[in-house]
C-alpha cells in the first residue's frame, strides 16, 4: 500500500485556487501554508540523466515497445485454472488501459492447442458444403476484396466465470480481463459466401481453425450475412499470431469462442454441428440440470477498473473513478455507479466514441474522505437491458453455468485505500 | 433464434449489405474452384446425424489398448481425468448436484460430435494421427467406460449415429429474451434501492489470485 501523500494534495489544491484567483484578476496569494517548510522537489531542482545525455537513436527500436517503467502492464494467467499453458487463457490488464482501444500486445489470449505460426503464403480459406461452387481463396485474393474497418469487443463467454459462487479472484484483470476491444480490418464474410453461391437450404455455417485444435463452431446464416467479418488486421497492423494470424472471424457482439482464429474453412450446412465447443463446452448448465445451448449474444456488462484491487486509491480528496461498459445487443446507453453497494446510484459520464458492440469508457468524479466504499457499476444498453445483480442472475441460472456471468461487480474500498473483490448480501 | 434475426434486419439493409447486394449481382471474380481432392483432404467434420463419418470400424477392446497408450496420461486410466485435464467418464446423474461432473456419459447429447472432436484435435499435441478405425475404437472404448455399450461392442460408420446418449434431451436453445425478460427495465432504481449491504464473501479469503511477483517477465 503506497503511503498517502496528504501534503501533495494540499499543495495541488493551493495551486488550483491560486490559478482561479489569478484568472479573476486578483493578486496571487502566497503558496499554501502546508507547503511552508517543505523541501524543494529534487525532481525539479536536480538535473536528471535524461536531461544531460543522449538517448537511443532511430532504429534502436525498430518495432517500438512500451517504456520500461510500464513493464508491470502485462497479460496475466491463472495457472491453476487450466491444465497446460497451450490450452489456457490469460487476461487483459483492464486496470491499466485508457480510452477504448486495447493495445495489440495486451489483448487476452485463449488457445486450445497453442499459438499456430502460419505462413500467409501457405494459408488458404476454403468454402464448401451447400454452395453452388466450392471455393478456395488465398490471402492475396481476400486483400483484393472491398474491405472495411470496425471497432468491436471480443469477450470470452467464460469471462467472470470464476465468480458464480462468490468473490474469487482479486483484480479486475482476473475477474473481467477476458475481453479486448480493437479496430479490425477485413472483408464481409457475405462477399465470400456470395462468391461461392449459397444453396436455398443453407441455414448454418461451420467455422474451422487451421491450427492443431482445428476448433469448429456453428454460426447461423443470418448473422453470417449481416455483420460478420473475416479480419486480417487489428489496430492498423497484421493480426498478431496469438489472435489468429493471418485470418480470423469477427462476430460482433457474440461470444469470443465463435471468433475462430487461423480460419481455414467455412462449411455451409442445413443444421448446427453441435460440436464439442457448443455442447460439452460453451453451454450454460442451469440448476435444473438442463443446459442452454447456442447462447451467442453477450449481455450488457460493465466493471469499474479504477479503483479496483490492482489499482487502489492513493489520495484522499478529488479522485476519478473509471471503467468499461459494453453490450452485444447494441450501444451502451447509460452507466450508473454506486459507492454504497447498490443503495444509491449516480449516472456516470460516457466518453465518446460510444460505438455499437464496442467497449465504452465511463467516468465519475468523486471526493473521498477515507470512508469505506462499496463500488459498483450498472450498464444499460440500447435494447433497454439493464445489467443485473449477481443474486438475480443466480436465481435464474444457479451457480454452475460457468459462462455468461454479467452480474454487477462489487469492490470494497477500505479506509487505507486498499480494494478487495467482495460479495454482498 | 428468430428474434435476433429480426433485430438484425435493419442492419442488413443499412450496413454491410450495401456492398453485398452489389456483389450478389456481379461477382468479384476472386478465388478459384476447390478441387475434389482438396475438399476430401480438409472436409473432416462430422455432423450430429453422422454425415461426414469416414468408413471404418473399431471395437471396445481395440480402443482400450489405444486409449491406455495415447489418452490415459491426461484423461486417466478410467476416464476420471488427471490434474486439470477433463474427465471423460462418470458423473451420470450429477448435473443437478452442487458440483456437477460433466463428462461424455453425463453431458454430451450426441455421439457424432465426439468422433468429430477426437478426429480433429486428439491426441493433444499429435492431432490428426489416429486413423479412422482407431478413432472408432477409441470412441467405442469411451462409450464402454461410460456404461453405454457392452465390452464386446463394435462401433462403425453405420451404427454410430443411432447410439442414444444418456443426456440427449438435456439441451435447449437460448431463451434469455424470454426467461430473463425482467432484465429489460426502462427505469432502474436510483435511490434507496436496497437495505444496508453486508460483505458476505471476500476474494482475500479465497486466496487464489496469483501475486504480482508471479507475473511473466518482459524484456
Amino acid at each position: 500500500m503506497p503511503e498517502k501523500r496528504t501534503s501533495d494534495r494540499i499543495t495541488r489544491r493551493g495551486l488550483l485556487s491560486a490559478a482561479g484567483l489569478a484568472g479573476a484578476g486578483m493578486a496571487l496569494p502566497r503558496r499554501g501554508v502546508a507547503a511552508e517548510g517543505a523541501k524543494p522537489d529534487p525532481a525539479i531542482t536536480e538535473v536528471q540523466d535524461w536531461q544531460r545525455q543522449l538517448g537511443d537513436g532511430v532504429d534502436k527500436r525498430a518495432y517500438g515497445s512500451p517504456s520500461k517503467f510500464e513493464h508491470h502492464v502485462v497479460r496475466r494467467h491463472v495457472p491453476w485454472l487450466t491444465a497446460a499453458p497451450e490450452s489456457a487463457a490469460n487476461f487483459t490488464p483492464l486496470q491499466a488501459l485508457e480510452g477504448i482501444i486495447t493495445p495489440s500486445g495486451l489483448c487476452f489470449e485463449r488457445h486450445h492447442s497453442g499459438i499456430a505460426e502460419i505462413d500467409p503464403q501457405k494459408h488458404r480459406l476454403m468454402i464448401n458444403g451447400l454452395v453452388e461452387k466450392p471455393m478456395v481463396f488465398t490471402m492475396d485474393d481476400i486483400r483484393r476484396m472491398p474491405r472495411l474497418s470496425r471497432i468491436c469487443f471480443l469477450e470470452c463467454a467464460a469471462n467472470t466465470g470464476m465468480e458464480w459462487r462468490g468473490a474469487q479472484l482479486n483484480g479486475c484483470q482476473f475477474t473481467h480481463g477476458m475481453i479486448h476491444n480493437l479496430m479490425y480490418t477485413g472483408v464481409p464474410l457475405k462477399l465470400l459466401l456470395d462468391e461461392a453461391g449459397l444453396k436455398p437450404n443453407a441455414k448454418w455455417l461451420m467455422l474451422e481453425g487451421g491450427d492443431a485444435a482445428g476448433m469448429n463452431r456453428s454460426l447461423p446464416i443470418e448473422k453470417a450475412m449481416s455483420d460478420v467479418m473475416l479480419a486480417f488486421a487489428m489496430n492498423g497492423e497484421a493480426l498478431r499470431p496469438e489472435q489468429g494470424y493471418p485470418l480470423r472471424a469477427v462476430i460482433p457482439g457474440w461470444e469470443g469462442n465463435l471468433w475462430v482464429k487461423w480460419l481455414r474453412r467455412v462449411e455451409v450446412g442445413d443444421k448446427p454441428w453441435a460440436a464439442r465447443e457448443e455442447t460439452a463446452r460453451y453451454t450454460d448448465l442451469l440448476a435444473d440440470g438442463r443446459a442452454r445451448q447456442y447462447s451467442f449474444v453477450m449481455d450488457a456488462k460493465s466493471v469499474v477498473t479504477n479503483p479496483s484491487p490492482q489499482a487502489p486509491l492513493r489520495y484522499k480528496g478529488r479522485n476519478l473513478l473509471s471503467g468499461f461498459a459494453w453490450s452485444g445487443r447494441g450501444t451502451v446507453k447509460r452507466v450508473d455507479v454506486s459507492l454504497d453497494g447498490g443503495r444509491n446510484w449516480k449516472t456516470a459520464r460516457l466518453e465518446a466514441p460510444v460505438l455499437d458492440k464496442s467497449m465504452t469508457r465511463f467516468y465519475l468524479d468523486f471526493d473521498w474522505s477515507g470512508e469505506e466504499l462499496m463500488v459498483q457499476s450498472r450498464a444499460m444498453d440500447s435494447s433497454g437491458y439493464v445489467q443485473p445483480t449477481r443474486e438475480s442472475l443466480r436465481k435464474i441460472r444457479g451457480v454452475n453455468s460457468v459462462y455468461h456471468n454479467n452480474g454487477i461487480q462489487t469492490w470494497l474500498v477500505r479506509g487505507n485505500g486498499e480494494v478487495e473483490n467482495v460479495e454482498l448480501g | 433464434m428468430s428474434s435476433w434475426a429480426r433485430r438484425l434486419a435493419p442492419l442488413v439493409a443499412a450496413g454491410l449489405l450495401a456492398h453485398g447486394a452489389a456483389a450478389a449481382e456481379k461477382k468479384l471474380g476472386l478465388g478459384r474452384h476447390a478441387l475434389p481432392e482438396e475438399i476430401a483432404a480438409w472436409d473432416i467434420d462430422v455432423q450430429p446425424d453422422g454425415r461426414g463419418l469416414p468408413p471404418g470400424r473399431g471395437t471396445v477392446k481395440q480402443g482400450e489398448e489405444i486409449y491406455l497408450a495415447r489418452c490415459a496420461s491426461c484423461h486417466g486410466e478410467f476416464g476420471q481425468g488427471a490434474g486439470r485435464w477433463p474427465a471423460l467418464a462418470g458423473g451420470q446423474g450429477s448435473l443437478k448436484a452442487d458440483r456437477p461432473n460433466k463428462t461424455i456419459g453425463s453431458f454430451w447429447p450426441q455421439l457424432a460430435p465426439l468422433y468429430d472432436y477426437t478426429r480433429r484435435t486428439m491426441p493433444w499435441g499429435n492431432a490428426r494421427s489416429l486413423a479412422a478405425d482407431e478413432t472408432y475404437a477409441v470412441v467405442a472404448f469411451l462409450l464402454n467406460l461410460n456404461d453405454i455399450v457392452a465390452d464386446d461392442f463394435e462401433l462403425n460408420d453405420r451404427n454410430l449415429a443411432s447410439i442414444k446418449m444418456p443426456n440427449a434431451a438435456g439441451f435447449f436453445a437460448d431463451d434469455r429474451e424470454i426467461s430473463e425478460r425482467k432484465f429489460w427495465n426502462r427505469n432502474p432504481c436510483m435511490k434507496d434501492c436496497r437495505g444496508v449491504p453486508k460483505v458476505t464473501g471476500r476474494a482475500g479469503e479465497a486466496n487464489v489470485t496469483p501475486d504480482a511477483q508471479s507475473a511473466p517477465k518482459v524484456d
